[in-house]
Order: structure tokens, then sequence, then C-alpha cells
């Protein structure tokens, strides 16, 4: 006979020998709830005060944040309020970056909620506070490839990150935007914020749309989310595109481009299946307009276009004349939408997209990137992050990481604004190293990284004026005179890392 | 030299608000408000000083509101702004 | 190109967009209230910013206007190539522009330097233009300002989109082309004002190239890219001048400041023109510099 109860010896045997329990039948109860109605609940939807005990937060973690929503975001000062009224203190923030909008934060500085950050970039009057001295340990700046890679590799630790999205189902698979009827907001690509999703020890998502289970074309997985909050807004997607990304009608950013554009052209890596990224700044988005003719005259179409997705690549993508769009933040709308509705459009996490250490990060195939510039100096050091009244205002984005991976890299920049200069024989703050910088394309002229002479050949049998970038830094000096030293004082507010992780630069407190 | 109110320019970018008022001490006084004070502040009040001590004018109390201006557009305004203020023809000489 | 001489960011930037030439207005862009010191800060510019070799216009205010005379002194004492006189009617009022040139060029001890451009801007200048366009030596262009002559004309401006577009101008444009070439100086066209409508821009540059003008007046850089692509030399042009420029070379070498090309005699301007040409030429990226 073989019932199974006259295996029950056996299978008792089996359990003991494998160090497990015997099976009961009666332990077990079927939900009979019906389950349309269980796709809209679940144990972890709570409110942020719960979210934040139950994460064990403690005094002295690490919290962490994106900046998809750029100018409209909601999320981290509504966060940070809240920490400071349940009373933390010594936080570390560590955000993808911070901008304008985050002004809140110089209270919660002073107060001792937050006493470190780490970011990209600082903007306002936030950047003013810190380049004059408000925190006593200084700013650690990172790219964005280098943050993705330090978060997974653990050199970032991050306790509890809460990452705001447009849409979450109750278990926490999140996006960038909603396709249900409610939809509040949309910042596309949530490509800053996986990482933190994936590495962080706790991830709390606040959604301003709980869709129900399971919400499709999900950035964020359940697996990696401990809670999810509904809040009222999470972001105001009208201001995405404010901040640094700007479309240009000021005659001199369309000179800037046009150059660019006929630089790219003309740099032997336009051909077909070429890749191509445009960084922030009127002048480098608008390039895209200006290559767009060239493709179509030429007939050639690139591969990918990379980076922050504006609506100029989504034309070109739906022209036919980029293949695909690799998303790692959607710098507007339109390009937010395309990501949500068209699967040749995907999005990247920062450390796939832009990471020195981590081989399949897109930037290794990328052909041709445009970068914008506050500073270039003679050496081709590229600074973006201080100005040259030496008070922050940007950030270093993409930018050392894009400019060391591509094959050729094109900075746009004006040589003056108004009587700042920004060719100079140094650079106020080193971001990216002129060793990765091949071309510099300013109104009076275009320079050509001396390690690059097959460009400047090629630049030139185009008919192309090449000059020497010392020649424009004294051109700046001619015109604008020199200006005085900054009053610099002893206290660094500022550590600036490379894609190495080594420490490359730091940045002085401003006296007056 | 007798001076009254005056001003001279624009608040635009690349461009210097300059007002003219009666000193009311002794010398010239330049309160400098510039977007680029930090690189170009002392440039900028020599610029003015030698414009108006070259036209003359010992005793006033200058107020310039600086957009990044260059020196010649500086040198402009300053003197535009004397010329409103006393009167006086630049172009005599 | 057109630029208010009110406006400093304006005039520092102008150049470099690489205008051919680049008019400071004192005129019309200018308030009453403000002639004083956009003449001070015309007269800086002139002598403070490197145009390059930029031409440099300046648009004075009529002499009849308690402006005009303080305009020429400053802009002559700046050194400007050329004075642009608004509304000129007759060959008189070119003349006397040139005795208030001369007074001051006498003054400076450079007698001779500064040209003169005539802007046509009413029937009755129409009528006179070739009697402008020969008033004086100084004399180096004629050009047709439209809106004001409209307006004396009783006739309105057409629109892009009319069948009868440019009809209005038809005579006053041919009278001055003709006037200017009778003169042997420069004809120029008057400026389009719609910066959005680059479409009838173009067709407009198109047809007063064919009508025989040396080229257009523009109020904004974006207008450039499309004068310079119309008015792109073509090769026989530039053949042309490749040949005079290796005669200055080869008249150079041999010591000699006589050039000749094909047994004619080469006059400065027309070196001039050929430099200008073959500028253009690298510009529009017809020619390599290594060709020459």
């Amino acid at each position: 006979m073989n019932s199974i109860k006259d295996r029950a010896a056996l299978i008792a045997q089996a359990a003991q020998k494998m160090n497990k329990e015997v099976y009961n039948d009666s332990n077990m109860k079927k939900i009979i709830t019906p389950r349309h109605e269980l796709q809209r609940q679940s144990g972890k939807v709570v409110t942020l005060e719960e979210a934040i005990k139950r994460t064990g937060l403690k005094d002295g973690m690490t919290i962490s944040f994106h900046h998809h929503f750029r100018g409209g975001d909601k999320v981290i000062n509504m966060v940070v309020d809240k920490l400071a009224e349940m009373g933390f203190k010594n936080l570390h923030l560590a955000s993808s970056s911070l901008i304008d909008v985050h002004e809140p934060l110089i209270e919660h500085i002073r107060n001792g909620v937050i006493t470190q950050i780490s970011t990209s970039g600082l903007r306002g009057k936030l950047a003013n506070e810190i380049s004059h001295g408000l925190m006593k340990e200084p700013v650690v700046f990172r790219s964005h490839g280098s943050r993705g890679y330090a978060i997974k590799s653990g050199e970032l630790h991050i306790d509890v990150a809460f990452l705001g999205a447009s849409s979450s189902d109750p278990l926490g698979n999140a996006a960038g935007f909603s396709t249900s009827e409610n939809a509040k907001s949309i910042c596309g690509s949530l490509g800053y914020a996986l990482p933190d999703a994936k590495y962080a020890d706790h991830t709390v998502i606040l959604t301003d749309d709980l869709v129900d289970y399971p919400n499709q074309h999900n950035a964020i997985s359940e697996a990696d989310v401990e809670f999810v909050v509904v809040v009222d807004s999470v972001g105001d997607s009208s201001k995405i595109s404010s901040g640094a990304i700007r479309d240009t009608k000021n005659p001199r950013d369309i000179l800037l481009a046009k150059q660019a554009a006929k630089v790219v052209m003309n740099s032997g890596y336009f051909e077909n299946g070429f890749s191509l990224q445009t960084g922030s700044g009127g002048a480098s988005l608008a390039v895209t307009k200006y290559l767009r003719q060239g493709m179509i005259d030429k007939g050639i179409k690139a591969s990918f276009a990379l980076g922050g997705i504006t609506s100029h690549m989504v034309k070109l993508h739906q022209e036919g004349l980029i293949d695909r769009l690799i998303d790692v933040q959607s710098f507007d709308k339109v390009a937010a939408e395309s990501l949500m509705n068209d699967c040749k459009h995907k999005s990247v996490s920062a450390n796939e997209y832009a990471a020195m250490l981590e081989p399949g990060s897109a930037t290794h195939y990328l052909d041709v990137v445009i970068l914008s510039a506050l500073e270039v100096d003679v050496n081709f050091n590229v600074n973006v992050l201080v100005g040259s009244d030496g008070i922050i205002r940007g950030a270093i984005g993409g930018h050392p990481d894009t400019a060391a991976d591509s094959a050729l890299s094109v900075i746009v920049c004006p040589l003056l604004r108004g009587r700042i200069p920004c060719v100079v024989e140094e650079v106020t703050t080193l971001i990216t190293p002129g060793s990765n910088v091949d071309v510099v394309v300013t109104e009076y002229g275009i320079a050509v990284n001396p390690n690059r002479p097959e460009i400047k050949k090629r630049l030139e049998d185009a008919g192309m004026n090449i000059v020497d970038i010392h020649d424009l830094a004294d051109k700046a000096r001619k015109i604008i005179g020199t200006p005085d030293p900054l009053p610099f004082g002893d206290k660094v507010v500022g550590v600036v890392l490379n894609r190495d992780g080594s420490v490359q630069d730091v940045i002085k407190n401003i006296t007056e | 030299m007798e001076v009254k109110n005056a001003a001279a320019g624009t608040l635009e970018s690349g461009d210097i608000l300059i007002q003219i008022a009666p000193a009311q001490q002794a010398g010239l006084h330049i309160d400098l408000d510039s977007t680029v004070a930090y690189q170009f502040g002392a440039q900028i009040k020599k610029v003015i000083t030698e414009t108006l001590t070259g036209l003359g004018l010992e005793n006033a109390d200058v107020k310039a509101t600086d957009k990044g201006a260059l020196d010649c557009t500086i040198r402009a305004r300053a003197t535009a702004a004397f010329v409103r203020a006393t009167g006086k023809d630049v172009w005599a000489d | 190109m057109f630029v208010p001489g009110n406006n400093p960011g304006m005039m520092q930037d102008a150049f470099i967009y690489g205008p051919d030439s680049i008019m400071l207005d004192l005129e019309d862009s200018v308030t009453m209230a403000e002639k004083d010191t956009a003449r001070l800060l015309v007269h800086n510019a002139l002598k403070t910013i490197d145009y390059g070799k930029t031409e440099m216009v300046v648009r004075i205010n009529p002499l009849s206007t308690p402006y005009g005379k303080k305009d020429v002194e400053a802009v002559v004492k700046a050194g400007v190539h050329v004075i642009r006189m608004p509304k000129t009617e007759t060959a008189e009022e070119v003349k006397e522009l040139e005795q208030e040139i001369i007074k001051i060029e006498t003054e400076l001890g450079c007698v001779g330097r500064t040209q003169i451009m005539a802007a046509i801007e009413s029937t009755l200048g129409v009528i006179n233009a070739y009697a402008i366009a020969t008033a004086s030596k100084r004399m180096m262009g004629i050009a047709l300002g439209a809106e004001d002559y409209c307006a004396n004309l009783k006739a309105q401006r057409t629109s892009g989109d009319s069948p009868n577009f440019g009809m209005e101008l038809l005579m006053a444009r041919q009278t001055i082309v003709t006037a200017a070439r009778a003169a042997g100086i420069d004809a120029l066209d008057t400026v389009f004002s719609n910066l959005n409508d680059m479409d009838t821009f173009k067709r407009e540059v198109e047809m007063i190239k064919a009508m025989g003008f040396d080229g257009k007046s523009i109020i904004n850089p974006r207008q450039i890219e499309v004068v310079n692509e119309v008015f792109a030399p073509k090769e026989k042009d530039i053949q042309k001048a490749l040949t005079i420029l290796a005669a200055i070379k080869e008249a150079e070498q041999r010591g000699s400041g006589v050039i000749a090309v094909n047994g004619k005699m080469v006059d400065r301007p027309v070196v001039i023109r050929a430099q200008r040409t073959i500028d253009l030429a690298i510009a529009s990226g017809i020619i390599n510099k290594e060709d020459i």
C-alpha cells in the first residue's frame, strides 16, 4: 500500500533529516476577498510618519532623494520638514541633485537636522549660503555616474531612500509617469532614483497616484520597496524644464549651436549609426536642431541618443533619424510622455548610464557629446559647478562621465557672459579634466585640444577657423580686463570627487 | 562746479546706471552695486573716478548700478551723467 | 546689421555674428530723451571695441534736427568708417554733411577718412537718386528706407502672400540700383522686419539680388545666414577674385605698386571686393583656406 498515510513515517523522517516541519493542512486558510479589492490595498501603504518610524531611521543616518522633478520637486522639502518635526538630527542628505526650490533646507541645516550633504549640484540661495560657509562639513559632489556606482559599491551607503513617483501600486511598483486617469504628475525616467531603490536598506515610495496592482512599465520594483506613502503632490511637472533647461531664442546661443553642429558634422564621427548626447544649457540643447538638418541632408541616422532626453531628441527619434532613446532623465514633458508610450525609448539607471567602473554603462558606447560650461581654461579643464564669483551655482551632472567616455566631447560656451570671462587661465574649480575635453566652441572661435590633432585637421579641411585656446583667453581679457582675485577664505565648503572615487578638488568659502 | 541730480544708463544686461547727486561732503563718493563686484568692483570705481575727475568733477555723490558693463560703456554713461548733472559740453575740446 | 545705439549689450555682441557691416543707430531706435547718452555710448564703443574687419557705420540724426551735427562730430572723432544719413532728399543735403565732416576731419588732421551712405526714404529722394549718389566723392552707397518711402508714396506695404508682393517698391528699388550703378557705388536694400517669416525674407533677398542690389539691411543676427546664402559668391566670381589676389601677390614680390590683371589696372576697391568675395567664399564653406 502506498497512500499518504502509509508514507507518514517516511515524510516525518525526511523532514527531520532536512530540519523542517511536517506540513499541517489545518494551518492553511484561504482568503476569500474579491481580488480586485486586494489590488488596491497592502500593508505597505502607510503615512509618511509611520513609514519613517518603521524604517528604523535614526539620527546620523543617510537619507536619499532624486531630483527628476527639478524646479517642481516637492518631496525633499516635504520629507525633511517631517523629519525635523519628528526631532531627527545629524542626518546625511544624499540627493542626486539640489536646486533653487530646496532653499528651505537652509533652516534645517541651521537647526542641525541636516549636517552633511552629498549631491551632484547646488543652486540658488542654498548654494549661496553653503558657499559662504553655512555647513560645518563640506558638501561632497559626485557626477551622476559616480553616485550610481558609489551607491552600488557601498561607498555611499543609504539607510532610507525617499523616492517620489508619479504612480505606484500598493506594493510599490512605481514609475515616473502614470497611465491612470487620475495621473497628477509626470517626470518620465527615474534613472537617478534606481540605484537608491535597489541598494538602500529601506525604500519608501511617495506617490500622488496610487494605482491598482500591477502598475505596468514600472521602473522601480515592489521587491525593493518597503513602504508606499500617498501624498497630494510629488512635484509640479510644468517646472521640469525650468532651471538649467531652456529652449533658446538668444542669437548667441543659436550661433554657438550652429557652430557646434558643424564641428560634429565634420569631426569624422558623423556617420551612420553614430550615437549622441547633449547636455543642459540653451546652446548645447539647441545643437540637436541643427544636426537634424545635416542628418537629413546626408542621409545619416543615429543608433541612439543618450542622457537627458529632450523634446528635440524625441522629434528626431519619431522622424526615424535616431533609432533608440536611452533616458536617465527626461528634460521636458514631451520626453517624459515619449518614455511612457514608446518601447524604443527606455530608461536607464544612473550606474548603467555613466559609471566609469560599470562595463555596461551606455556612455562607453557614446560617440559624440555636446556639453556646456561655466568656465574652460587654457588647458581645456572645465568647471560647471562654481561661478566665476566663487559661488556654487551649478551641477556636475554627467559632464565628466560623458566627456571621458565619449569618442568626441564638444564644449559649447560663450567667451563672455556679460563681464564674466568663460575662457580663463585656470578654472575656479576643476570638474572635468582637460584630457577628456576635445573641442571648445565659442562665439569668437573654436579651439581644439592639442592631443586631438586629427580633429583639428578635419575641421580646418572643412573650412572652419580654428584658433588657439590661449588666444581666446587673451581676447576675453582684452575685452573685459583682468578680474581681481576672489575673496576666498580658508574653510573647505565642498569636495569634488573624480569618477574613480579619488578627491579631485576642493571648494573654499567666499568671505564677502 | 554746480551739480544737480542726474542719471544716465539703464539696468539692462551689459549696461550701467549712473546717478550723480550734489556732494554731501567733499570729494567723489561712489556707491557701487554690481553683478561682478568681486572681480571688477575696483576697476569699475576706477573708471568712474577717472572719467569724472578728467571732466573736472571733484565733488559729487555717485550711485552706480552695474549689470556687467564694459569699461567703454561705463565711461560713456559716466560722461553722459556728468553732462546732464552739470550742463557742460564735453565735445567742445 | 542695424544695432540700437543705446544698447551696450547688443553693441558689443553684434560683431560675433559676422555681418559685413554694423550700423549703430542714433536715429529711430533712440528716444529723444536718450540722444545724448546714445551718442556718447556709440562714440566710446567705436573707440574701444575691436570690431575686426567689420565695416562700422553710424546712422546719425538728420542735420535739420538739434542732434545731427553733434552726432557727426562724435562719430568722426571716434573714427567711424561710414556715416549713414537718414531721409536724404537732395544732393545739397549730402554736401552739407560733407562740409560738417570736413570741418571735424580738418581739426583731427585726417581729411577724407569718413565715407557717406545716403538712405533714401521719400519720393523726392528717389527722384533725386542719381544726384544724391554723385553728390560727393565720399559717397559709398545709397540705401532704400521703405517704411517712410511708402508712407510718402501713399502705398501700403504688401505682404508675402499677396500676388503683388514687392510691387510698391519696384520703382524705388530699380531707381536706386540704377543710380548706384551709374555712380559706381553700392546699392543696399531696406530691412525686412518680420523675424518669424524666414521664407518670405528669403524670397525678398533673392529678389533684390536678382534686381542688382549689393546687399540687404538686416535687423537681427538670425537673418545673416539667409543673406549670406543668397549672396554667396558663385564659382565665376571666386575664380576672378583669386586671379586678382594672385596678381597682387605677384606685384608685391616684384616690389611694384601697380597691379594689372589681363592688361587692365586694378583699383583698390576692386582688390577690397576681391578679398571680400574670397572671405565670403571661405565663410560659406565653398573654398578652403589652403586653396588660395
